[in-house]
């Protein structure tokens, strides 16, 4: 492979990766709930603006910065499942989808509000003192930011492949995506699942917002709205339901967005990745891997 | 230990239950008769909290459990058998069983349990790997016993074990039944509408007829209702 091709691959891979973490995290609250949130997006930018304040402010730690988006996007999950699908249990489906449409407004407005409605960074400095070196293969520097993007979404999908498939947790989210009532039978608290799927899907929102923040050094308040977008049809895409499909998806999304610029696109990369998408979806319209269920593999 | 009394459920405006009251007694099979569509499978789903009944009680060993969550119901010692049995698809057999043994904590005991079953059913054993999607419906009734033996209930509540299965499967699963009240002294109710086979391993039976309760009884007399011969036994 040319190196400009592979410089390329690497930058695709990297802006991939973050969207198949969007994507995981939609897939996670789909799988589980069977229902749409329209605030995942602004879940990932308020992970974003947690991250730049706690570099901003605090110290220059990416791990820091990372911990702060998890715990806070955990919360801020909850607190969405409690207002759009807790307290709506037994409302017709839009209704919770207009709430959720409703707090994802209210948390752009809320942005706005405290950082201002332009573009913030860091200063360079800080993000320098994050850690900044490059290596080199074959003839290709891949930087720091993109070393840590990969290796954070890669390290997070493994402790969710663990989670899912050898924890109890794990089992009993697989069990009520398949089957809620079922489980509910079987003595699941219900309502606890569906919290814990929720925080967790917006944990991998909030990651996804810090490293896109921090990798572009850009963050705004309507940052979220095409990665909510791009996470919901990567989601799509991989067959909704389906985990490992969200992760090829993503990655997919994020190669031929990078490789419709590298021949000259660049105004038009979103069209291109939502040209590719509709495509796929038109060879095969359950999505990549679709109707599995989140059952990928087993575990005892 | 189990009473319904006067219990009344809706599904919106259709009322699916009219004034229903029927009682278990420890270590009894109880069944409960009736065609299609006339509120077998409500009255299990308002026994186990999945449905709510708009007027009236249940009872569990004197406590009111209708008004509890499905999860402390389930603790409080009664483990369902589905109709269609319901089990996981993708999850393992292993997995289904474990499920069952969800509200439980003691992890000794349950794997005591699983190989409990394991020796209960070999078959479930044979197929712990597969995806439970993947066994055949008189397989799948095994595993969905044992899932339900896993919460080690008090008292179990079968909807329909014998439907679709081959008659092979059906005299395995109602010598299961009276094995597991036998040995394990686990009272049982039996919704079933294969009144021939259920009344034949019951002490005592009712009749439910659109939503209400027309008939109860011992099972031999049941057995010997006219009635009863005409419209579900099939007796001439
Ligand atoms: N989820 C539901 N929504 C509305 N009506 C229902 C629902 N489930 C059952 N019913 C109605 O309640 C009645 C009793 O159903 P069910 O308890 O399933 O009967 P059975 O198990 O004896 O066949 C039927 O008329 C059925 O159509
Ligand atoms: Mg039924």
């Amino acid at each position: 492979m040319p190196s400009f091709l592979f410089d390329q691959f690497i930058n695709g891979l990297t802006q991939g990766s973050v969207y198949a973490l969007l994507a995981l995290g939609f897939t996670m609250i789909f799988g589980t709930l069977r229902m749409v949130t329209f605030a995942h997006g602004e879940v990932y930018m308020m992970g974003a603006y947690m991250g730049f304040e706690i570099i901003r402010l605090l110290y220059p730690s990416f791990l820091l910065a990372l911990l702060a988006a998890l715990v806070a996007t955990a919360m801020l999950g909850i607190v969405v499942e409690l207002l759009a699908f807790h307290f709506l249990r037994n409302a017709p489906h839009a209704t919770s989808l207009l709430v959720t449409i409703g707090i994802s407004i209210l948390l752009v407005n809320l942005a706005q509000k405290i950082w201002g409605p332009e573009t913030q960074s860091i200063p360079f400095g800080r993000i320098d003192q994050l850690g900044n070196f490059e290596i080199e293969i074959a003839g290709v520097y891949i930087t720091f930011l993109q070393i840590a993007v990969l290796g954070v979404t890669v390290l997070l999908m493994l402790v969710l492949y663990f989670v899912i498939n050898r924890t109890k947790l794990g089992m009993v989210i697989r069990a009520m995506a398949q089957d809620y009532e079922a489980a509910s039978a079987m003595g699941v608290n219900v309502n606890v699942i569906y919290m814990a799927a929720f925080a967790i899907g917006s944990m991998l929102g909030g990651v996804a917002g810090v490293l896109v923040g921090v990798y572009y050094n850009m963050f705004y308040p309507t940052m979220g709205g095409i990665y909510g977008l791009k996470a919901f049809s990567a989601s799509v895409v991989g067959g909704l339901t389906s985990l490992p499909g969200a992760v090829v998806a993503g990655l997919l999304i994020g190669l031929v967005e990078t490789f419709s610029v590298e021949f000259g696109a660049s105004n038009f990369r979103h069209v291109f990745s939502f040209v590719f998408m509709i495509l796929i979806l038109l060879l095969r319209p359950g999505g990549l891997f679709g109707g599995k269920e989140m059952a990928h593999t087993r575990g005892d | 230990m189990l009473k319904l009394t006067d219990v009344n459920t809706f599904y919106g405006p259709i009322q699916a239950l009219k004034n229903v009251s029927l009682t278990v007694n420890p270590k009894e099979i109880v069944s409960l008769l009736g065609g299609n569509a006339c509120g077998k499978s409500t009255t299990m789903k308002t026994i186990l909290g999945l449905v709510r009944p708009k007027h009236g009680r249940v009872e569990f060993f004197g406590r009111r459990i209708d008004r509890l969550p499905s999860s402390d119901i389930v603790r409080a010692g009664i483990a369902p058998v589905l109709e269609a049995r319901r089990l996981f698809p993708f999850l393992t057999v292993h997995e289904n069983l474990l499920m069952g043994a969800y509200t439980r904590n003691d992890t000794e005991g349950i794997r005591t349990d699983v190989e409990r079953m394991y020796a209960l059913f070999p078959v479930v054993k044979e197929r712990n790997r597969q995806l439970a999607s993947t066994l055949s419906g008189g397989e799948q009734q095994m595993v969905a016993m044992a899932r339900a033996l896993m919460a080690r209930p008090k008292l179990l509540i079968m909807d329909e074990p014998s439907m679709g299965l081959s008659p092979l499967y059906v005299d395995k699963v109602f010598e299961i039944i009276q094995m597991i009240n036998r040995e394990e002294g686990v009272a049982v109710l039996l919704v079933e509408q294969n009144a021939n086979m259920a009344l034949s391993i019951a002490c005592r039976g009712y009749v439910l007829q659109t939503g209400e309760i027309v008939l109860h009884d011992t099972a031999e007399n049941l057995k010997n209702n006219p009635l009863m011969q005409k419209a579900y036994l099939g007796v001439a």
